[in-house]
């Protein structure tokens, strides 16, 4: 047996000596500014036109598809939505650093990293109308997407269970020997919930391949980052655990991607946890069900609003000569005619037929169910006007 | 066939199923090296290394969170929860996600490789937290299965049925059976049926309804009751849910009386649920109210363990009522 001794890192002092927070500076990596420009003495990262481009038009896209569902939700189409507005690079940005073999473990305001995977706007539709051509049933609020042949896991909503999961994905795939690690989206807010230090800390002492990249946008719902923690932010927490640790400017594409990149090297290579902090801010209300007039002013969201991170990387695209303006406006106009015919078609498909309530509970019916179906059926027969979705399908 | 308490049972079938299928892996406090608290998994780390059984932070919630990760990925996670009282840390991670992954992302992913171990129950002197029996709070989580073997033979069967079925499971040692129960255990591989109760004795008069440490209990019981000429039938539940309401149905509408007995504190336990069941599916065939012999709804007690317990005089008595009702 091994001798240990936990105090082989430990130096000594004779004075009382009470540590102040913020005697560690951990600066935030920004390598464009928002006029397009390189920050002095920042270099790019290795951006091919197709990928950097993609990045771009990716974020356009999620920009407008937010927009109209949005508007689809106060037009009372769909009960429910979550824009990303404003944080769009923290996602797309970090997306396009991964291989697609990496399993995406997100909160639920990523959609622009689901949409860089493929996604498509018909997917996301079916999703949102909860009919039966979404692969998750329809058994989710919108935005609940996952999709397994794109390694995006199903959402939940409890707040910051994907931590300590992506920890144990992580570890399943280094012991299967894949190529590949797991990337684990949340908010600053969600890193308030017991499973974000439980993941971190089973990630670093199981040496887990596994990106941690929080949004911190600012706002969990109304409070503020300065009620969630009096700490510095949430990089100093990786710190704590052993966590290799970067921040990053959230509303610069370069910046996220390259950290992200260098992120996915270091868990790969030395099959250990890397926490990103992405500082950002959420422009959008938290939801639907959300009214920011109420919490904060319209000058605090216009300073963010002139960082935005669609125009900064559009300026950068522009003087690498792979902007073009009038080919812009038409994708823009494009994404919302598509969003709108999607739309138009998924809010006409069905839902699943009634059978389908008693399915994946368990790999089998079990007799209970089988027995509370048959009731079920039995009862819409008799009251069909109660229950206009099913009624008519039920044999 | 070699004699093993239920500890060593556990153990082995842990080997049987390690040496089997590399994608299994055995975690939890203190499980590695030291080989667990209760010893359920000595050796292992020795046998199958570091990367396969290991210790982890003493946090449950972590743990199962961890566990549900790695099921989702497609390996086989064995995760130990080092005494059933402390498993409600993880229980956001067994209740709204362990139970749900399958059925929120409609069959896509779901976490049926894992199995969750635990050691629950009283009569250890350990007071209030190390002497529960959560099965209740888990029964309301569809998606589930709950397990809970009553000796040596039934454990390692059980596990190893557990560890394969393609539905996570929530397997409740009865810790004070773990080395006081001694049986014949085959060394070779064998499986016992999930979702199916087991008629451990025969009888014609009342059926006694248990399950895990309580079914000695309710033998005990059956005994002082044959004194009296009364012929009891004693089924073992084995599974809680899904549970087998046939089994016991069809026992009750031979008997005529229904005895449920647990240890877990009696408003909300489960055999409330049994209850309410049976008496629908049983109706026209009872003899007399269906019986509870229960905790007290009290915390678990110290100095009152054996005043708290269910034990086979109260078991007897509760017998001796619905007889002559």
């Amino acid at each position: 047996m091994k001798d240990r001794n936990h105090l082989a890192k430990v130096s000594t002092t004779h004075e009382v000596n009470i540590i102040e927070d913020g005697l560690i500076d951990i600066p935030m990596l920004q390598i464009l500014k928002p006029d397009g420009s390189l920050h002095e003495n920042a270099t790019a990262p290795e951006l091919d036109e197709a990928t950097a481009v993609k990045i771009h038009d990716t974020m356009e896209y999620i920009r407008v598809l937010d927009e109209r569902m949005i508007a689809a939700q106060r037009q009372g189409r769909i009960s429910f939505y979550l824009a990303s507005t404003g944080e769009e690079a923290a996602a797309v940005g970090s997306a396009a650093a991964l291989s697609e073999h990496d399993m995406i473990m997100s909160q639920y305001r990523e959609q622009g990293a689901l949409a860089y995977r493929g996604y498509t706007t018909s997917q996301f539709m079916n999703q949102m109308f909860s009919n039966k051509e979404d692969p998750n049933k329809g058994r989710q609020m919108p935005i609940h997407y996952g999709d397994k042949p794109l390694n995006f896991m199903t959402i939940s909503s409890p707040l910051g269970t994907q931590i300590p999961q992506a920890s144990g994905y992580a570890y399943g795939q280094k012991m299967a020997g894949n190529e590949a690690i797991t990337i684990c989206y949340f908010g600053e807010g969600a890193a308030s919930e017991g499973d974000f230090h439980a993941g971190l800390n089973m990630a670093a002492v199981l040496h887990c391949p596994v990106i941690f990249f929080c949004r911190n946008n600012g706002y969990a719902i109304s409070t503020p980052a300065d009620e969630q923690f009096a700490g510095d932010g949430i990089a100093s927490r990786g710190l704590g655990y052993g966590v290799k640790t970067i921040r990053v400017d959230g509303n610069d594409p370069l910046a996220v991607y390259a950290a992200t990149k260098r992120a996915r090297e270091i868990a790969l290579e030395e099959s250990c946890p890397v926490l990103i902090e992405a500082m950002t801010y959420r422009l959008a209300a938290h939801s639907t069900s959300d009214d920011p007039t109420g919490y904060r002013s319209r000058e605090e969201e216009d300073k963010w609003r002139a960082k935005d991170p669609i125009q900064r990387m559009a300026k950068w695209l522009e003087k690498k000569g792979w902007y073009d303006e009038a080919a812009n406006t038409k994708l823009i106009e494009k994404s919302r005619a598509d969003v709108l015919a999607a739309l138009k078609k998924s809010e006409k498909i069905d839902v699943n037929p009634i059978e389908d309530i008693v399915e994946d509970v368990y790999d089998d019916v079990p007799w209970h169910l089988k027995e509370q179906l048959d009731n079920l059926k039995s009862h819409i027969k008799q009251y069909p006007k109660a229950y206009p979705k099913t009624a008519g399908r039920v044999k | 066939m070699a004699k093993m308490n239920l500890l060593q049972a556990i153990n082995n079938a842990l080997i049987t199923v390690m040496e089997q299928d590399e994608r299994v892996m055995v975690f939890g406090e203190d499980v590695g090296h030291f080989g667990g608290v209760f010893r359920a998994t000595s050796h292992l780390q020795e046998k199958f290394g570091r990367a396969r059984c290991f210790n982890t932070p003493l946090t449950e919630q972590g743990i199962i969170g961890f566990a549900n990760g790695l099921a989702s990925q497609g390996s086989v996670p064995v995760a130990e929860i080092q005494f059933g009282d402390y498993i409600f840390p993880a229980f956001d991670q067994i209740v709204n996600e362990t139970a749900k992954f399958r059925y929120r992302s409609g069959g896509q992913f779901d976490v049926g490789t894992l199995t969750i171990r635990t050691p629950y129950g009283g009569g250890i002197a350990g007071g209030l937290y190390h002497s529960q029996s959560p099965e209740a709070f888990f029964a309301h989580a569809p998606g589930i299965k709950i397990v809970v073997p009553r000796n040596p033979y039934q454990a390692k069967g059980l596990l190893l049925a557990s560890i394969r079925d393609k539905n996570p499971v929530l397997f409740l040692e009865p810790k004070r059976l773990y080395r006081a129960s001694v049986s014949d255990v085959p060394e070779e591989d064998y499986e016992l049926p999930l979702g199916k109760a087991d008629v451990v004795q025969e009888g014609s008069d009342i059926t006694l309804l248990g399950w895990g440490a309580q079914i000695e209990i309710l033998q005990k019981a059956a005994d002082m009751a044959h004194e009296d000429g009364v012929s009891c039938e004693i089924i073992d539940l084995r599974s809680i849910l899904p549970w087998d309401a046939q089994t016991v149905a069809e026992s009750v509408m031979k008997t005529g009386r229904l005895l449920i007995n647990h240890e877990a504190p009696q408003t909300g336990g489960f055999a409330s649920e049994i209850a309410a069941t049976i008496q629908d599916k049983c109706f026209l065939y009872l003899e007399s109210p269906i019986a509870r012999v229960c905790g007290l709804d009290t915390p678990y007690p110290l100095s009152h363990e054996k005043e708290y317990m269910p034990d086979q005089f109260k078991t007897y008595e509760a017998i001796k009522r619905t007889l002559h009702y």
